[in-house]
């Protein structure tokens, strides 16, 4: 297999022909406070046999960018300039026009795949529907049903589900996550569109699987030339694919060039301070120099010895083990990562330290206190040693509430304080998390992202606890964010020297906050020790492959990476 | 975009009070013919209920009287003279009943329906929150009575409340008590789904988390969160709720005419005089309920398209002023939810 190395525009005729050329689009949505501009002027174009990335944090307007091309705007929008596709401009074209362009010379790759299929068709009947909907509306002969199956196990084949002649009559549920967005895929080339639009192709996939489809769209390109527009806001994943990079901000390009050129000299400001934001595996970790786990002389808060959660399965079938005989500890001022792919039960040890889970067997101590029986009325005075820090900021929030009455909510639980002793502390506890006091009378919808998941902190932290959870406090945040919560979280660990338990899927920003790191797999702890040497030095089969997964925000280094990790990846 | 849980925050909570207040926050979300429809439901229920308060001024009579100083009413007089809109075959004045079969409706709509929320929003709280059994147990009790024909129910519960008897006040109580019946299992259900959904919500979960306590969850979490559909459901309530107390009414069962007018009533006592080609004494108690149905469930459909970001429309863009600019804050909500 060849990697396309070079895609500079003048590489022969064909290869410098134009798919998609975008010309000062404008996107306005019509909502109930006026017009909302989400693409302000934006002009690109995509060459054959080009991986063009589009990347930019939430609200940047890339999605909509993306929908555009597809013509998939929805009824609020107006929309001007022209998206010229092989000459043919989506924007003024007619339904029935736009339909024939659709699936023959532009299609799309979705972010979610399982929400993409339709769960009561077989994936060939759903890939074949594109391939029979276009000839006869082409009025070329009809495709027979036999032959559209047939293409249909072409397309299979070509995205590499092995035995496609007996799968191509399963259904979505019988597929894996990652092969779900193979059949996606495959329903995409079914008719060779010349471009492809994948939106967040690989967000909702773990990362290892991720490696997977990034190099079959990087396939697709070198062997069938196929254009892909790749939008996306994982830095690692453009350097991965991309060959070229458009950087868009609040419905502006910024920044246009070569991916190798854009990481290694950005010339505009906003791309710098994005890149810098983008955590790296390696660098700046927490245990770096490190010989020996630290905090080991103080007061361990939470004990798991031989760990079992189960949940109860459906009549007739066993109970689901998401935890499976996990033993760790964590002490007074240290910060415990946890790592793992979706399904690990990361964040399951995370919610049965909380008492949200039961657990089922071993034992669980937090604070001293056995959970194996827990008894609401007995672990309560132990709550208010015990903050959590959830996922999404939006939704962990009362919407009725004011931050301040939501901040203030543990204390009133606990401590019964005056109004004014109240207000006082929600006022110094939203300066320690560097957020205006004056913000205690918003509510959580006048907040941004950070800010809410900053207030989250403050809430968490409002009686002194001893032991914090944070599951993936930011990963719905943009990394520009993410990187300012994971600064200020570090700081506020330092100061308040609390136990800290850190979940999340991302092996970089776990490495970023914690000294010690646990892996765990199928809800087995494979691998735990100190967090640079598992970074560096990964044991474990799994480790290893986890980390092998995790592209670098760096095109040249992941490219050689990727040649490195090639036989380990399987791919 | 990453996908968002769907709580659209209903109106903004900084906005004067007035302007969050269900109907009023509508009507300026709303625009074209959605708006078109919501005035039209706003002006015939708001015509209803100045009648209804009203009723003693613009009356001409009394709802039982049947004779003035002139001597007693001729019964199913045409429209015209000093029966405006004729008499009915026991002599009263129709236009009269008419009007004065407003204040009935009313009384019996804010009756039936605030003793259905109350116990409605009660029970879908306790039982969604706590689950289990008694959980089960409400729901089967809610589905039994749902399995009823609603009127049977109301007549049943009719015959049980009053033994036949109406006064005014026994004859509202007893419609609205039979219509609550009926009422009760829809609030329950909508209010428990609300609680399930909400119970799951990393809000409530991470209130749990701080120790806050079961009941202090439900009331001050799960409650303002899960009632934000009420509005749309009392509507479209109140407009069942007054065909209820027509049909009992029209079956025998409603209340008297010497206790209080009611359209049910009159249309029964107007059966015979169909073939006999007497129009007005059926005619007008029609219209008023259609009237009075059709202003509510107009209000009530508004609602609730207007609630629905996807059924809700919009000014094209680029048309018309646009507001000071938006923050991009914003932006990211509402283009999520749209």
């Amino acid at each position: 297999m060849t990697i396309n190395i070079d895609p500079s525009p003048n590489q022969g005729t064909d290869s410098g022909r134009r798919v998609l050329d975008i010309n000062h689009l404008k996107v306005t949505f019509a909502t109930d406070v006026g017009d909302v501009p989400a693409v302000k002027d934006v002009s690109l174009d995509v060459r054959k046999g080009e991986v063009l990335a589009i990347v930019g944090e939430s609200g940047s307007g890339k999605t909509v960018t993306a929908k555009t091309i597809l013509g998939l705007l929805p009824e609020t929008a107006s929309s001007s300039g022209t998206v010229l596709i092989n000459g043919a401009d989506v924007i003024s074209v007619s339904a029935a026009r736009l339909r024939q362009i659709r699936g023959r010379d532009v299609a799309m790759v979705f972010q979610e795949p399982s929400t993409a299929l339709n769960p009561v068709f077989t994936v060939g009947w759903q890939i074949a529907e594109g391939i029979r909907a276009h000839a006869a509306s082409e009025g070329a002969k009809r495709v027979s049903k036999k032959e559209a199956k047939a293409r249909a196990i072409d397309a299979l084949r070509k995205v590499g589900i092995p035995d496609p002649e007996h799968r191509v009559n399963y259904y979505p549920h019988q597929f894996s996550g990652g092969q779900k967005q193979r059949v996606v895929i495959a329903a995409a080339l079914a008719l060779n569109p010349g471009l492809i639009v994948a939106d967040e192709p690989t967000t909702a996939l773990d990362v290892t699987v991720q490696a997977e489809i990034l190099e079959l769209l990087r396939d697709l390109r070198d062997k069938y030339g196929t254009s892909i527009v790749l939008i996306t806001h994982n830095m690692g994943v453009v350097a991965d694919l991309a060959d070229r990079v458009v950087v868009m901000y609040q419905g502006d390009i910024v920044e246009e060039a070569a991916a190798k050129t854009l990481f290694a000299e950005p010339r505009q400001e906003y791309t710098r301070n994005l890149l810098a934001a983008v955590p790296h595996l390696g660098r700046n970790s927490a245990s770096e120099g490190l010989t020996e786990r630290p905090h080991q002389d103080e007061e361990i808060l939470v004990a798991a010895d031989n760990l079992v959660i189960e949940y109860p399965g459906r009549l007739g079938t066993p109970a689901f083990k998401a935890v499976d005989g996990v033993s760790f500890t964590l002490s007074r001022g240290e910060v415990f990562g946890l790592v793992g792919e979706s399904g690990s039960g990361k964040t399951t040890i995370g919610r049965a330290i909380a008492g949200l889970n039961r657990t089922t067997g071993g034992s669980l101590k937090v604070l001293g206190y056995e959970m194996l029986n827990l008894r609401e009325r007995t672990f309560k005075p132990l709550r208010k040693d015990i903050g959590f820090v959830f996922q999404d900021p939006a939704a962990s929030f009362n919407p009725q509430l004011t931050i301040g009455e939501c901040i203030a909510e543990p204390m009133l639980i606990h401590t019964r304080p005056s109004d004014a002793q109240a207000r006082k502390r929600v006022g110094e506890l939203l300066e320690s998390v560097q957020l205006p006091a004056s913000y205690a009378g918003r509510y959580p919808h006048e907040l941004s992202g950070g800010q809410r998941q900053r207030a989250s902190l403050a809430r968490a932290l409002s009686l002194n606890p001893r032991l914090l959870i944070a599951d993936e406090p930011t990963s719905a945040l943009d990394v520009s964010v993410q990187a300012k919560v994971l600064e200020l979280f570090r700081d506020i660990q330092e100061e308040f020297g609390f136990g800290c338990l850190f979940i999340s899927h991302d092996l970089a920003v776990v490495d970023i906050l914690s000294s010690w790191v646990g892996v765990l797999y199928k809800g087995k702890m494979v691998e735990q020790g100190i967090g640079s040497q598992i970074m560096g030095n990964p044991q474990h089969d799994y480790t290893r492959r986890l980390i092998a997964s995790l592209p670098v925000p760096d095109p040249a280094e992941q490219a050689k990476r990727r040649e490195e990790h090639r036989a380990l990846l399987g791919i | 975009m990453t996908a968002e849980t769907p709580l659209e925050p209903v109106a903004n909570p900084r906005a004067p009070f007035f302007r969050r207040l269900p109907v009023v926050s509508h009507f300026n979300k709303s625009v074209g013919l959605q708006r078109f429809m919501l005035v039209v439901g706003l002006v015939l229920t708001g015509i209803f209920l100045l009648t209804a308060l009203t009723a003693p001024l613009l009356a001409p009579y009394g709802f039982a009287q049947l004779s003035d100083a002139d001597g007693s009413f001729p019964t199913q007089q045409a429209p015209g003279g000093k029966h405006l809109l004729g008499t009915t075959v026991g002599g009263y004045d129709v236009l009269s009943r008419v009007i004065w079969g407003t204040q009935t409706a009313l009384l019996v709509i804010i009756v039936a329906v605030v003793l259905s929320i109350f116990a409605g929003v009660i029970l879908g709280l306790v039982s969604g929150y706590i689950g289990g059994w008694l959980d089960r147990i409400l729901v089967v009790v809610a589905d039994a009575i749902y399995a009823f024909p609603s009127l049977l129910v109301a007549i049943v519960m009719a015959i049980v409340i009053s033994g036949g008897q109406s006064s005014l006040l026994g004859g509202i109580l007893a419609a609205a008590i039979s219509i609550t019946v009926v009422f009760i299992p829809q609030y329950f259900r909508v209010i428990r789904a609300e609680t399930i959904r909400l119970k799951a919500e990393p809000f409530v979960e991470s209130a749990k988390v701080v120790g806050a306590s079961n009941i202090r969850i439900m009331t001050r979490h799960i409650y303002r969160n899960a009632t934000r559909t009420l509005p749309l459901i009392f509507t479209l309530n109140a407009s069942e709720s007054i065909l209820t107390l027509a049909g009992l009414g029209f079956l025998g069962f409603g209340i008297e005419p010497s206790s209080a007018a009611e359209w049910g009533f009159d249309l029964n006592k107007a059966l015979a005089d169909t073939t006999s080609g007497i129009w007005w004494t059926g005619l007008f108690p029609g219209i008023a309920i259609v009237w009075t149905v059709l202003g509510l469930t107009l209000v009530g459909e508004s609602i609730n398209d207007l609630n629905d970001p996807r059924l809700r429309g919009r000014r094209r863009t680029g048309g018309g002023s646009s507001p000071a600019p938006v923050t991009t804050e914003a932006l990211g909500a509402e283009v999520r939810t749209s």
